[in-house]
């Protein structure tokens, strides 16, 4: 069975890990209602996107 | 090599695209409005556009050769008759795509795709509105400075937006000198205008 030949030095390892950081989403303050959106998005709490009703949310 | 290869696979062999997309223009061209992956929205968007186009021309070879895509009778009237008179002024994009977020279950991306209601009137009003929307904007993103790259992509949205709007920059820079006292980054926007 093909096994390493020797260990990882934690160095090594951490270099490897450099670039697998994860990015925030960015979210913003939706305009209509105030609530936290994504930028980008319709808003979840409102479904407003760019001054207009895109879909029905139930309350 | 994908030279030339347009479009998404979607994880479906041709004839199974086929026939989803078919089912999804109609249902789109029915309701006006589905919801759906970000993917398949963007795709749909192609059968869409090419099937009002395609009534607008209203014929009946035309009418033949929308019905290999629209297998029910009712929606293929509605499309050659109140969709084709909605759309005559507007030359193409009769679609709108709005980004919903990420679906529980399979972290998908969704969107609603639907068809564009408003005249092509309003759609100038709506333009008039973005320039001096840009404004107001700006004066909240130098208040929430402190988040940063956030804002800063932000500004340089509405910066390029304001580029767009030249004909309401007489009104805007009356405005302007107010916003202008509050902070930096509105002399750079300034700045860019001029450079243009």
């Amino acid at each position: 069975m093909a096994v390493p030949k020797q260990k990882i030095s934690k160095a090594r390892k951490n270099k490897r890990r450099s670039h697998h950081a994860l990015t925030s989403p960015n979210v913003i303050e939706c305009p209509e209602c105030k609530e936290p959106k994504q930028s980008h998005r319709a808003c979840p709490s409102c479904g407003h996107y760019n001054g207009r009703q895109v879909i029905s949310v139930e309350g | 090599m994908r030279h030339q290869k347009t479009g998404r696979q979607l994880g479906r062999n041709s004839s199974h695209r086929k026939a989803m997309f078919r089912n999804m223009v109609v249902s789109l061209l029915d309701h006006e409005s589905i919801k759906t992956t970000d993917a398949k929205a963007k795709e749909l968007r192609k059968y869409a556009e090419r099937l009002i186009t395609l009534a607008k021309k209203g014929d009946l070879s035309a009418r033949r050769r929308a019905r290999v895509m629209v297998n029910d009778k009712d929606v293929l009237n509605k499309l050659f008759d109140t969709l084709a008179a909605r759309y005559k002024d507007r030359p193409g994009g009769y679609t709108r795509i709005v980004k919903l977020g990420l679906r529980p279950g399979d972290n998908a991306p969704l969107s609603v795709i639907q068809l564009v209601q408003e005249e092509m009137a309003s759609s100038k009003k709506t333009t008039a509105k973005k320039a001096v929307k840009p404004l107001v904007k700006k004066q909240e993103a130098v208040e929430v400075k402190a988040d940063g790259d956030d804002v800063a992509q932000e500004e340089a949205s509405t910066d390029s937006e304001a580029g767009v709007a030249v004909e309401a920059t007489t009104t805007e820079a009356t405005e302007k000198e107010g916003a202008a006292a509050v902070q930096g980054p509105d002399d750079e926007a300034e700045l860019a205008k001029e450079d243009k």
